[in-house]
């Protein structure tokens, strides 16, 4: 195993995270405000700006299906119970006594299993929730009629709230993992630069280093 | 070259001056008439010399062949007179009790100074049946010099005696003038009588006012001037007339309209909004859309009438007849409590009427409605109990047929008969009665006469009861940029905190799901701040470098 730095994040992926945290930031901060939280923006405004991000996030949710898909990468994404019980007892225990985070980047395996796991439930449960229900919202004039309508676009609306503070709480513990481990540096520059040092097998440096040198680094 | 140019431009010119000279000997001829084909001063019929309303009538039917039978039978104008198709109820003015000056039976003749007609002094009696008892000038003399005596039971002031029905001093109608005068209904017109209903200027609706004679255009922009960036419109211009019969009922009000403007030329029935704006008024884009989408809970005027009694002339909005009859050494007095926004001051306490509270630029009472309005009748047990609904308004969040409209709502306290559970009708006008309130102050006599001459059932007992009186407001249309705002509804304590049944997103930041919702924010928060906490407690911050 050598240590290389490695393209891990391609550029489509980068724009897909930055994109994504700040449609998302635009959508809690004027979703709370919608809902009744606080008068930052006005109702009006808020609404129109709030439709609009939704609908570019939802844009957006279409071409990463599409990457995901299409490059294989979705199968980063699928969870493994095999390291997760050493990933938690690191996070409940050992970080305290200074031990090493005990998940290695691996080059077909970015996210460690608890990780991994939880993006599969915000891609699989928490996301579909907030869209599926924010399309109903938006769309409820098309749909929604006397009582029956009213007592559903509650229900919607009270399942759209909830999703949101679930990734409301994501955002808040996933920022905070940043600071874990190696450091909140040097966990984001790889969002931002692409690169990141992770171990390779002497098979996967050849194959790189042959097929792929753009995504390696020189050896130091 | 420069010469024959010269004289070209000489002949040019002199041809140009010479056309000028032709054109103001002989202007464009003026096509004659203003918006009719007929000059009502050269009508020889209408240069007589008058001497009552009625005799003027009988010069307009005679060419206006049907006008006294489209008037007399078909208009509730004349016939004051409504039997309700959906619940069945008699109402019109001859029918209803009200919460301002109570009832037209038994103060005939200065109630009736507002009918459109001649000489109705009894409510017992239909309106008078001859065809020269319609009043043809009060709605279209256009001298603006005719007018009708306050107390004249619909009859003109032929001398300077008393007032008007507006409450000015009256003068000798010249109705010669009146009569070659004629056209189409002006503001005047419908105003004189529709803005002083309940004894004085907006007193009873809030909306119609003499401020809207020459509104400016915040105040109404259908009604204020071209030039001040209004439509100029009249009142029919949205009342259409058809054979004298025109929408705007308030007994059965078209609350909701999803027909829009129709054919051109068509939907002359109804004086709604939509019937010229359409159904879908706002602009195709992200804003407009949504607004559009709430055209299926909401009446176009619950946003654009933010408040009426605007421009100046306030409404009545509290009348408690309970405290009238207090007299100073045995002389009825008044109090003047309350100054308007154009510096008039207002009774507050008049020994006739009790007492007053106004209002100016009031946010509305909103309510599911769907048009149908019910009336406390005679034949109506009230609950004394509660606050009594003088009109109920009928609606109901599920039904396609109602809107949230925006409402004046009266306050009220009024007598009732206190065994019969039934509202009076009360004889407070007759200066040369021994029973009428406003010269006797006695409410027993008052209201035993009032009874007899409604020919109801009274038991002699009597007591006051606080009542709710609806009035639905649609007139005085503010400019688009005056609506009222997204977040006057959409947050905590907004305008419609009080009304069931719609689905209001902001009004309640902290319902079930959104408390979980904080809590779980606050779980992260803390679990994040106490695994930092330990990190740094323990010296290992987690940030481990090989």
């Amino acid at each position: 195993m050598t240590k290389r730095c490695v393209k891990v994040y391609p550029r489509f992926e980068r724009l897909w995270h930055w994109m994504q945290v700040a449609l998302i930031m635009a959508l809690l901060f004027t979703g709370l405000g919608l809902n009744g939280l606080h008068s930052v923006i006005p109702f009006g405004p808020a609404v129109m700006l709030h439709t609009v991000a939704a609908l570019a996030l939802l844009a957006l949710w279409v071409f990463a299906t599409f990457w995901l898909f299409t490059t294989g990468t979705w199968k980063q994404f699928i969870p493994k119970i095999e390291g997760m019980i050493e990933v938690a007892r690191f996070y409940a225990w050992g970080v305290f006594r200074g031990e090493d985070h005990p998940y290695k980047k691996l080059f077909w395996r970015k996210h460690n299993p608890l990780q991994a796991a939880t993006y599969f439930g915000l891609k699989w449960f928490v996301f579909p929730a907030i869209w599926v229900t924010g399309i109903l919202y938006l769309t409820y004039n098309f749909w929604g009629q006397g009582a029956q309508g009213t007592f559903l676009i509650s229900v919607i609306a009270n399942l759209h709230l909830l999703a949101a503070y679930v990734i409301a709480a994501f955002v808040i513990v996933h920022v905070y993992l940043l600071t874990v481990g190696h450091g909140f540096r040097s966990h984001v520059a790889p969002m931002i630069t692409g690169y990141d040092v992770i171990d390779l097998t002497p098979e996967q440096e050849a194959y790189l280093e042959k097929n792929e040198p753009d995504r390696l680094k020189p050896a130091k | 070259m420069r010469k024959i140019r010269l004289l070209m431009t000489t002949i040019g010119l002199g041809l140009v001056l010479s056309g000028a000279g032709l054109a103001q000997q002989t202007p464009v001829p003026q096509i004659p008439g203003s918006n009719s084909t007929a000059d009502h001063s050269k009508f020889e019929i209408l240069k007589k010399d008058f001497k009552s309303g009625p005799e003027v009538t009988e010069a307009c039917l005679s060419c206006h062949t049907e006008a006294d039978d489209q008037v007399q039978m078909h208009s509730i104008h004349f016939s004051w007179d409504y039997t309700h198709p959906e619940t069945g109820q008699k109402l019109g003015k001859r029918n209803v009790i009200n919460s301002f000056c109570g009832s037209v039976a038994g103060n005939e003749p200065r109630c009736t100074s507002c009918h459109a007609g001649y000489g109705w002094e009894d409510m017992n009696q239909p309106p008078p049946q001859q065809s020269n008892a319609v009043d043809c000038l009060v709605c279209h003399d256009r001298s603006g010099n005719y007018t009708k005596l306050a107390t004249g039971a619909g009859h003109p002031p032929l001398e300077a005696k008393g007032t008007t029905i507006t409450g000015a001093k009256a003068w000798a109608v010249d109705l010669s003038k009146a009569a070659q005068s004629v056209g189409m209904p002006g503001r005047d017109n419908c105003g004189n009588c529709h803005f002083y209903g309940g004894g004085g200027d907006n007193v009873k609706h809030g909306d119609l006012s003499s401020a809207l004679y020459d509104p400016a255009h915040d105040v109404d922009v259908h009604m204020s001037a071209v030039a001040d960036g209004g439509e100029g419109m009249v009142c029919s211009t949205c009342h259409v007339s058809d054979q004298h019969k025109w929408d705007g009922s308030r007994y059965n009000v078209h609350a909701v309209d999803t027909t829009g403007t129709g054919k051109p030329g068509q939907r002359r029935e109804v004086s709604t909004c939509q019937s010229c704006h359409g159904t879908e008024p706002h602009p195709v884009n992200l804003k407009g859309v949504k607004l559009n989408d709430h055209t299926d809970k909401l009446a176009c005027q619950t946003c654009h009438i933010p408040s009426f009694a605007r421009g100046g002339v306030p409404t009545k909005t509290l009348w408690d007849w309970s405290t009238a009859g207090k007299l100073k050494a045995g002389k009825p007095y008044s109090e003047d409590g309350y100054t308007s926004s154009t510096g008039k001051h207002l009774h507050t306490y008049l020994s006739t009427k009790g007492d007053f509270e106004y209002g100016e630029n009031v946010q509305p009472y909103y309510a599911w409605f769907n048009g149908q309005v019910e009336y406390s009748t005679i034949d109506r047990k009230i609950d004394p109990s509660g606050v009594v609904d003088v009109n109920r308004i009928n609606g109901t969040p599920d039904s396609p047929d109602s809107r949230i409209w925006p409402f004046k709502r009266m306050k009220g306290r009024q007598a009732y008969d206190s065994v019969n559970n039934t509202l009076v009708y009360t004889h407070v006008w007759g200066p040369t009665t021994d029973s009428a309130f406003w010269t006797n102050f006695d409410w027993a006599k008052s209201i035993k006469a009032g009874m007899k001459a409604a020919h109801q059932p009274y038991s002699g007992q009597f007591d006051f009861v606080d009542t709710y009186m609806y009035w639905p407001i649609t007139h005085m249309v503010a400019p688009a940029k005056d609506a009222v705002d997204c977040q006057d509804c959409h947050a905590q304590d907004g305008r419609m905190q009080n009304l069931a049944g719609v689905f209001l997103p902001g009004t309640n930041p902290n319902g079930p799901v959104g408390l979980l919702g904080k809590l779980l924010v606050l779980a992260a928060l803390a679990g994040v701040l106490l695994h930092a906490g330990l990190r740094v407690f323990s010296g290992k911050k987690g940030t481990h470098h090989d």
